[in-house]
Formats: structure tokens, sequence, C-alpha cells
């Protein structure tokens, strides 16, 4: 099975007619279950309860905390190239966008790993654009062996893989896999992902499941919010994880949110969601799946994540450069892959996660 | 009373509120928990540490006089559990260490076989092991006989405050095992560890209920209390529950007054 069945499943689904009959009462009788199937999700993400904001916030913050405690994890991306035969209209790194491209040498990484760890950060993200044949498995591998030594943890941001693939980078050093699918609805997909080996919209959906198969720790999946309609995104989002949460209990299964940030360049989303339907996606994924891990990025306003910082939110990034390379030699930092929003720096933010009661953690694993 | 004391691992403790660093909003409340609550031990887990271990921030908060117990968190097989408690052990943390093995993210439930497996191991090189399981008897006489220093058995999954949901199965462990038996993950209330306390167990750790409460230092305090209070009735063999009330002035009194010609 794939979790592609499950979209097909509501391709016929009238899911305007259910938000349309959906009332505060069904939020609030979602609100008292323990566990939510899919429909209570979908319930969480209506208009209706939109309106039900506070109650949510109430639980969600209880869940939270009941599971991670008062504490926020931090980690940092690093870009190491920006290469990509892919062409995503919404996309910094998309091939026709005339831009110097660049990938890291192995000392030029090092040299980044360096820097980064002076910040005390200890848990890494690692990047690429989409281009194998500029950063083949022989350089993933190195440059993942390089990182493990200065990192308690290392994980993946990269273009979609075959299992033996993300075998081979889990035994380098990789325990954790993220992958968002842009967006679940296909025609859509199709639409905005105009040429490159990202076009195949099943092999990239698929992908988290084979991260979890090849044996990673943790996979981390989302839709880029403002794509296509943003409850059902949000919906497919959830299901994909419950989905994989279903079938491998080995795997610890999160969420990440990324929305289009107003900062961003030419392109207009399509279906951009406000502040207050963003904090409504978030705590419905946090009621609908309690123990998934949420992040957080630096697209989104300083002032912003810290008020997300009670509402279900478990990790941040912080201090990000996403432009390949950028912490070494900061005044050197090159065209990005999408702006960022709060550019504090990793001892502020974990100042301001201070300031509202909950402690920053710097490390929470260790290759053995 | 007389000195009541559970020695484990050649360790003699006075308080039998075993408590844990996790989910705390800042680690410098570990220290005033520990001070309110009289806690002799406390695990950590060694994914959290650093490796330099004299300037860990956790570490730091844990005064000399407590004992440390390593737990290997993150472990999903017993070979891993192995691994992660030699390094706590080479690290400096001590001979101690409680066994975490969990394949399951959901739930979080322990592998009992992986854990045993571990226990083997472990125990043959002069670890104090605690194994984290599912309260099964034959399980638990098989840590036993692997060397375990006590049995964790679980109330009820990690973090979920349900309480001593696996009461009976826990009774089971108390009565027969000959190594301590300490009540581990689901304790939510000072009256569920005053449950498990009155029932027999020798201790209980708590984590979560601690952590996450509004004033974890009021509650490290309380949480002692419910503890101590549930081991003086045990110790006290409280009266039997009844669901029929038992008059002081019994009904059939009447029967042997007449017998005797009264």
């Amino acid at each position: 099975m794939s979790f592609y069945e499950i979209i097909e499943h509501y391709r016929n689904f009238d899911f305007d007619d259910f938000f349309a009959q959906t009332t505060a009462a069904d939020v609030a009788h979602v609100l008292s279950k323990e566990r939510l199937g899919d429909m209570d999700l979908l319930t969480l993400l209506s208009p209706a309860a939109s309106a039900c904001l506070e109650p949510m916030a109430h639980k969600a913050r209880q869940l939270t905390v009941q599971h991670f405690g008062r504490t926020i994890q931090l980690f940092i991306p690093l870009y190491i190239s920006n290469y990509c035969s892919n062409q995503c209209v919404y996309c910094g790194f998309n091939r026709t966008h005339a831009i110097a491209r660049s990938k890291l040498s192995l000392p030029q990484i090092e040299a980044e790993a360096r820097a980064i760890t002076r910040t005390g950060m200890q848990h890494v993200l690692l990047l690429t654009g989409e281009a194998p044949a500029a950063t083949p498995m022989d350089y993933l591998v190195a440059a993942v062996s390089l990182l493990k030594n200065h990192f308690a943890s290392v994980s993946i941001e990269i273009f979609p893989m075959d299992k033996a693939q993300y075998a081979a980078l889990n035994a380098a050093g990789v325990d954790g896999l993220t992958l968002f699918q842009e967006t679940y609805d296909p025609d859509i997909y199709r639409q905005v992902h105009l040429a490159g080996r990202k076009m195949d919209f099943r092999y990239r959906l698929d992908a988290p499941e084979r991260g979890a198969r090849a044996g990673f720790r943790a996979v981390n999946i989302g839709a880029l919010i403002g794509l296509a309609e943003k409850r059902r995104e949000v919906f497919f989002t959830g299901l994909h994880a419950r989905y994989l949460d279903d079938r491998y209990l080995e795997t610890e299964i999160s969420f990440s949110l990324p929305r289009f940030n107003p900062a961003e360049g030419e392109y207009k989303p399509a279906f951009p969601a406000d502040d207050r339907a963003f904090v409504q996606f978030m705590m419905a994924l946090r009621l609908f799946q309690p123990r998934a891990g949420i992040t957080i990025s630096t697209r989104e306003r300083a002032r912003f994540r810290d008020h997300l910082i009670p509402l279900g939110v478990t990790r941040f990034s912080a201090a990000s450069s996403t432009g390949v390379g950028g912490y070494a030699e900061p005044a050197q930092r090159e065209s990005t892959q999408f702006a960022i929003s709060d550019s504090r720096s990793v001892a502020e933010v974990a100042a301001a996660i201070v300031a509202q009661g909950y402690q920053p953690v710097y490390k929470d694993w260790d290759r053995i | 009373m007389t000195q009541d004391s559970l020695v484990i691992g050649g360790h003699m403790f006075d308080n039998r509120l075993f408590t844990g660093t996790g989910k705390f909003a800042a680690n410098s409340l570990v220290a005033d928990m520990l001070a309110a609550s009289g806690s002799q031990m406390i695990t950590v887990a060694l994914r959290r540490i650093d490796a330099s271990l004299a300037s860990d921030p956790i570490l730091s908060h844990i005064p000399k006089t407590v004992t440390l117990l390593p737990n290997t968190s993150g472990a999903r097989t017993a070979e891993e559990a192995v691994r992660i408690a030699r390094i706590a052990r080479a690290a400096g943390c001590g001979d101690f260490i409680k066994i975490e093995v969990i394949t399951d993210t959901k739930y979080l439930m322990p592998d009992n076989y992986e854990t045993l497996a571990a226990t083997e191991i472990l125990a043959k090189e002069g670890f104090v092991v605690l194994p984290y399981m599912l309260p099964d008897l034959p399980l638990a006489k098989r840590l036993e006989s692997a060397g375990a220093a006590a049995v964790m058995p679980l109330g009820a999954p990690i973090g979920s405050n349900r309480g001593l949901q696996t009461a009976e199965l826990i009774a089971l462990l108390i009565e027969n095992c000959r190594v301590p038996v300490i009540v581990d993950a689901g304790i939510g209330r000072p009256s569920h560890a005053a449950q498990a306390m009155e029932m027999g167990a020798d201790a209980v750790l708590v984590n979560t209920a601690i952590a996450t409460a509004q004033d974890p230092v009021a509650m490290g305090r309380a949480f002692a209390l419910a503890v101590e209070a549930g081991r003086i009735a045990y110790l006290a063999q409280m009266a039997e529950e009844s669901r029929i009330a038992r008059a002081s002035s019994p009904l059939t009194g009447f029967l042997t007054e007449m017998e005797s010609g009264t």
C-alpha cells in the first residue's frame, strides 16, 4: 500500500460541504475526545473551528507539555549546494533563476561546521538542491561522515531517494529525514513543478515511507502551505503522518509547517494562510497526533514564533542561513532558497524561549 | 519506627521517591526539586548529556549526594542499550543503569525481549541494572535470575499520568520478586504514588508529573510526602477493604447471647 491510496480515497470527498455543515458544537465534541479520527481532524481544520482557537490552545498546550515538557529543541540548517535541475515555480533555487551556483568542498563544510558549533548548536540539518550529478552519493556520504564528528545529530533535507540510498546515508550517520511533499494535490503539484525529477508526484510521496523502511530514527513531513487549498493540505499532512505512524512504530514521525512568508520574492501563493489560520492548523495537528514533534522555521517572524511556544511547537531552527554555507563567512552569504523572517542569533532565540518559561535543548541524541 | 531503608546495588536509600531530569522548564529547577523532595536517585537520559561532563548543564544541577541513574533512552535494541550503558560508565556516570529499550514511538512501550537481553549482558559486566519493563511475572523472574538489581514495571504509558492501570500485574511482581519493585511511568498524581507504596512497591520513579507541574518544586515535595505516607501505611498493615459495612455491634450477636442462655 501507499499513502497515495488514501489521497485517492478522498478524491471525490466533498470538503466544502463538510466544512459548511461543521458547527462549533462539533468542534467542542472533538475537543472532548481522546483519540481523534480523520473526520475529527477535518473538523478542527474547519472554518467553524477558527472561532474555537482558545479551547484548542488550552488542550494543545496541555498535550505538548505532557509529552515534551517545557522544552524546545534547537537545530540549524546547512545548505551545502544550490545546484538544481528542477523548476519549482516558487523556489529560489529554480534552475531558470540566474543565481550563482555553488557547492561546498569538504574543507568548506568543515569550516561551516566549526563556525556553527561555536554557537552551541548540536543538531544540524543538511540541505541541497536536487542535482544528483552535482551532489552524488559519495559526496553526500563524505559530507555526513565529516559532520557527524561535529554534531550530536545530523538530519537531511535533500532530494528523494531509493531505500538503498537512504540506508547508505543512515549507515553513514544520518538519523533524521525531512522531506516536504509541497502539495498533496496531484493537479497543482503538476502545475508548480515544471521540470526535473521532482515532477514525479508518487516518487516523492512515497519517499518518507522509504526513509522509515531504511531505518531513519525520525521522519519529518509537511506541505508548503499556500500552493493548494490549505485546509485540505493540512488534512493530508496529518493523514500522511498517521499513515506512517501506524506502520512504522520505530520511527518518530513529525511535522513541519512551512508557509510562504510575505518577505518572499515574486511568487504569489494562490492560497496564503494568515496567522490565525496558521495557528489553527498547527494546533489541529497537535491534537490529532499528540506525540508528534512540530518544527517551526525562521520563515516565521520572531515575535510570532515566540507566541507559538506554548501552543504545540517542539523544534525551532535558529540563526539560519538559507543560502549555501553562510556561517563561516556570513559577509559572503549568497542567494537564498527562501527569505527568513527571524534573523536572531542562537543566543537570542534561546533567551526568548527561556523568557516563555521553556528550556532550549541543544542536544537530544547520540549516535552510538 | 525502625530504620526502613531500601538497598539497591549497595547504595542505601532512605527516600523511596526516585525522580527524573526530563521536561523541566529550566535545569536549575532540578536542584530545587531534589532539595524539596529529598529524592536520592535521579534518572537522566545519556542522549541529553554532553560528552564533556564537567560542564554539562543538567549534571551540574545534581548534588553529589544524589545517585545518578543514567538511562538508555533512544535505544531500540539490546545492543544499543549496552553501548549506551558502557558510554555512560566510561563518562563517569557510575555503575547504575536504567535499561529503556523502546521500539514503539507511539505508546513508548518497553520491548521486554530486548530488555532481558541487555540485562543479561550488563549485569555480567558489573552494572547495577534497573530494567524498565511491562509488568510480566515470568519476565520479572528471568530479569531477576539474569542479575537485575530491581525491576521497574510501568503503571501506564510514559508521560500518560494515568496512574496504576497495571495494578493487578504489579501486585504479582510485588508478591513474587526477591529484588525491589520500583513502579515507573504513568504515575500522574501523588495519590497514585501513595497507592503504589500502599500496595507494597519498594519505590516509585516520577518524572513527567513533577517536571510539568506549574510548580515542580512543590510537586516534588508533594510526591515525597505521598510516597512516605504510602510506605508507612504499607508497613502498618492496613485493615482490609470491604464493600459491606461492618457494624461495631454485630447483627447476629444475639445468637451467641441466647445460646449462652443470658
